[in-house]
Parts: structure tokens; sequence; C-alpha cells
């Protein structure tokens, strides 16, 4: 590991006015220090915002919850109200590392992961995404864990998250601070980056802007649930998996609002998905029609071919839970 | 830098690049936590900070100062054993053991975790998780074990959460591996 300055921050606003142009925010820690000693990551100072006071959940009155970015994906599962009302974020939270991990693991910080593709851990390979303009050695390598959609010429990498699919699927808005004082609110749906040339610049961040919350709208009607496919039954990233919240009012789906992860470069969502469900009656050949939405444009490369079929068919087995009248899904 | 582990007062002069880990190991001779992977892999390396487990080998000790760390140390010593120590004795939930002092720090967390009520992955009812070998397994998984102990882990966690054992009890396997010695199928 390189070494780096180290200031505690005690305040929001003194975390962004003591960032400097080589400086990390460091909350849980968790992704952040595995990179620094591989020295992927190469700060020259970490901000402690640990100790922020930006560790509550709270409720406003649209019945809709703020949820600070140090909350630990820990309680940010456990807790009560997003387990009665958003009960995808806590299956996907609960879906994602080990229990150790989401003690420290902020929520803030589990937007910003960074990619586990192997070539971008690999600091013998090229990688557009830790050195940019070097190449990736990814596409045409072993690349069964990563994207089919979303990717470039440049990068495939994956956004590995599970917590951030389920932000997705719920209209979550991440509340920040710039460097310069003003705050500004982002939606999910506006926060991540595709690659495109410069896939080493992952969402839309400032320099120095740093996430205080997450806010998370009314609570959506219907049925929640995630479904994730892995290697093994625990502690390991999602090959594919899909965040779901569906509504079904007389006999037709109602509303549906669907995210992906493990196909792409960021938690993946796509309206002719939820366009194809909106106001038909549930049927297999519904469920194919938006698979087939989902997958129009997706591309693999060679051996992460599988997951095209892999979505769809998770798509289709979670569509039928979700619009299923007996068995509710939580 | 000042530390609290084990309820022992500690000043140390670390580099600002130590982890909780590398500190107890390497400046203060508590040994009993280990290095695995030091990537937040196997889980050697847990402990305990403010009663709530984690990977002491992905944390700094300087974001630590102010909290209290307990390692395998601060949980029981010989003669006077933690009821997790003394199961997975008597449990055998260990071969080579290097895992075991993660193992047991980690079970203590869960345990409390469970006490709780947070659910887990396997929970069917994210209200009301139910507590058998599944949940005991899935929320294990962040604790690799080489030898593969899990079976006998999973007996020792079971007896002191006061769970029923499913299946045949630990006495029973004990009794089908005798009588398979007996009779020359393990040999």
């Amino acid at each position: 590991m390189k070494t780096f300055t180290y200031a505690k921050a005690e305040t929001p606003e003194a975390a962004v006015g003591g960032f400097a142009q080589d400086a990390k925010f460091i909350a849980g820690g968790t992704n952040l220090l595995d990179l620094m000693k591989l020295q992927i990551e190469t700060p020259g100072k970490l901000v402690d915002i640990s100790r922020l006071d930006l560790a509550q959940i709270d409720e406003r009155e649209d019945g809709g919850l703020t949820i600070g970015a140090l909350v630990p994906n820990s309680d940010l599962a456990a807790d009560p109200r997003v387990i009665a009302k958003y009960a995808v974020l806590s299956r996907a939270l609960l879906a994602g590392a080990s229990g150790q991990l989401r003690n420290k693991a902020s929520t803030g910080g589990n937007l910003l992961q960074r990619t586990r593709c192997y070539y971008f851990y690999d600091t013998g390979s090229k990688c557009n995404k830790r050195e940019p303009g070097s190449g990736c050695d990814a596409i045409g390598g072993v690349n069964r864990i990563l994207a089919v959609l979303g990717t470039s010429e440049h990068c495939i990498a994956t956004h590995p998250s599970d917590m951030a699919v389920a932000m997705r699927a719920l209209d979550a808005t991440v509340l920040t601070l710039k460097a310069d004082g003003d705050r500004r609110r982002i939606s999910i749906h506006d926060f991540y980056r595709l690659p495109g040339d410069t896939p080493h610049i992952e969402t839309v961040l400032e320099a120095g802007e740093l996430i205080t919350h997450i806010e998370l709208p009314t609570p959506p009607k219907g049925k929640q649930t995630y479904r994730k496919v892995r290697d093994r039954a625990s502690y390991a990233f999602a090959l594919v998996s899909v965040a779901g919240v569906v509504s079904v009012e007389d006999g037709r789906i109602a509303s549906a609002s669907l995210a992906f992860g493990g196909l792409a470069p960021m938690p993946w969502k796509n309206d002719a998905v939820e366009a194809a469900l909106v106001g038909q009656v549930p049927s297999d050949a519904v469920f194919a029609a938006a698979a087939d939405a989902l997958v129009a444009d997706a591309k693999g490369f060679g051996s992460n071919d599988f997951k095209i079929p892999l979505v769809k068919r998770t798509l289709i087995a979670m569509l039928r839970e979700l619009t299923s009248v007996e068995g509710a899904a939580s | 830098m000042h530390f609290t582990i084990n309820g022992q007062s500690y000043d140390a002069d670390v580099d600002v690049r130590t982890s909780v880990l590398d500190l107890c190991r390497e400046h203060l001779g508590l040994t009993g936590s280990k290095k695995g992977c030091d990537h937040g892999q196997c889980g050697a390396c847990t402990v305990l900070i403010n009663g709530r487990r984690v990977n002491s080998c992905l944390t700094l000790a300087v974001m630590h100062q102010d909290d209290e760390i307990t390692t395998i140390e601060g949980l029981g010593q010989v003669g006077n054993l933690h009821p997790l120590q003394d199961a997975f004795v008597r449990h055998d939930g260990y071969q080579c053991g290097y895992c075991t002092p993660g193992q047991i720090c980690s079970a203590v967390g869960m345990l409390d975790e469970v006490k709780k009520g947070w659910p887990s992955h396997v929970s069917g009812d994210l209200t009301d998780p139910a507590f058998d070998d599944a949940e005991i397994s899935e929320r294990m998984s962040g604790n690799l074990c080489r030898c593969a102990a899990y079976p006998n882990i999973v007996d020792a966690i079971r007896e002191v959460a006061g769970a029923e054992p499913e299946g045949r009890t630990a006495a029973e396997k004990d009794e089908t591996m005798r009588s398979e010695l007996k009779q020359g199928a393990l040999v």
C-alpha cells in the first residue's frame, strides 16, 4: 500500500473542505482498502468520513425514507421500515457479501463499489478502467463474469453491487454535498455513466463531491423481490440478478419496475421491459416478450454468452412469482 | 495512537497504513486473530469492534482509536473458555485450527445479530427469521474453513444457541462413524 496522509472529518462541510485532488473519502473501507493494498487505488490522502453524523434512517412525511450515507449495509437490511416497505432492498443487501462486510460497508460506499473484473484487479493486465488508454484484456479474455449490455470497445466490466440494483428498481435519489458547498439531488437513474471511451469515470460525481443521503420515494405498490443467480449459494457476486416491484390490479399488471445486476457496467434498467408488461394480463408469453426486450441489444463476449438466456429465464421466473395470486413474495 | 483491546489500554506508534489485524498481531502480541487472505474473503481475521463482527484486515487501526476491540484473546482463556470456545472443542469444530479464532469471533457476533432479529438471505420471513442449520451456514458464509470442518462448526454453534439439532445428532453421527470404523469401511 502506498502511504497517504490521514484526516478525520467532524462534519460533512469539513470533509469536502479537506478534500484534495488526490484524496479519497473513506467510510467502511471494505472495497477501498482492498484496492489500496493492490495499489489499484493510490490516494495521497484519506478523508475519514466514518464518524460523520450520517448514520440515521429517517421517515419523511410522504412515507419515504431518507437513509444516511453511513448507515451500514447490515442495519439498512434489518431496519423494520425497510423490511416492511422496501423488502427488495433488504433482500438485495442480504444477498451481498458476508455478515462481517455488511457490518462495515456503508450505503454510500456500496453505490461506489468498483468492478470485480479480473483484469481490473490484475495489475499485470491491460485495463482501461485502471489505467486509461492501456487497452482491455477482458475482451477476448476470461470474461465469464462480465457484461453483455452497455459495454464499449474499451470496457466490459460489470458493476458488482446488489444494493444498487434494488435502489434503481425503487427509484432512489442520491443527495450530495459538493466541494463548493452546493448540495444536489441526483436520480439513481442518472448517477452512473456507461464506459464509452472513459471507463475510469463511473459516476456523475465531481471531485470532492460527498454522498450524504439516499432517498427512497413513497413505498411502491405491489410485491417486491430480489433474485440472484451466482456460482455458489452464498458470498459470491451475481452472475445475473433481478430486482422487481410489480403490482397487479383487476387481473392486469398495473405497474412494474425491474432492475438488473451482473449484466452491465451499471445497475441496468430498460423502460422497454416495463412497457412490455404494464397493462397486460400476466402470462408466460408476456413475460417472454419483456425478457426479449431486455436482451434485444445484448452482446456476449464468448464465455459470458450464457448470461443472455440466463437472465431471460431469471426474469420470467421472477415475474411468475410476483404476479402469482398466492405465495406473496417478500 | 491509543487503542482499547479486550478491555486493556494500549499505546502504539504505528504507520497510518496499519490494519487492525496487523496492529494486534505485529505490534501488540495478540496473535490469536489470523491473517488468511488479507482481503476480506476468508474471515480468519474476524474480530468484534463495539460488539459487531468485522474483518480486521480490511479496516485501518487509525480509524478505531475510540472503539472497543475484542479479539479471541478477550473472549476467554484456558481454564475460563467462552461457551463457543468450549463447544468448538467438544464438537471438534476444527482440524488445523487456523480459521477457528475468526470462526468463534464471527459466531459471537452472529448470535448477537440473531438475538436482535436480523434476517438473512435464507430467511423466509424477514420479520421473523427461523434459526436452523441453513441459517447458521448462510450467516457464517464469510468464514471459510479449508479443512471443511463445517458440520462440526455448525453443531457447536447450534448447541450454544440452544437450538435443536436437525436430523442426526452429533452423538448419533459419532456412533455411525464408530461402527463404520469397526467394519473397516473408513480404513
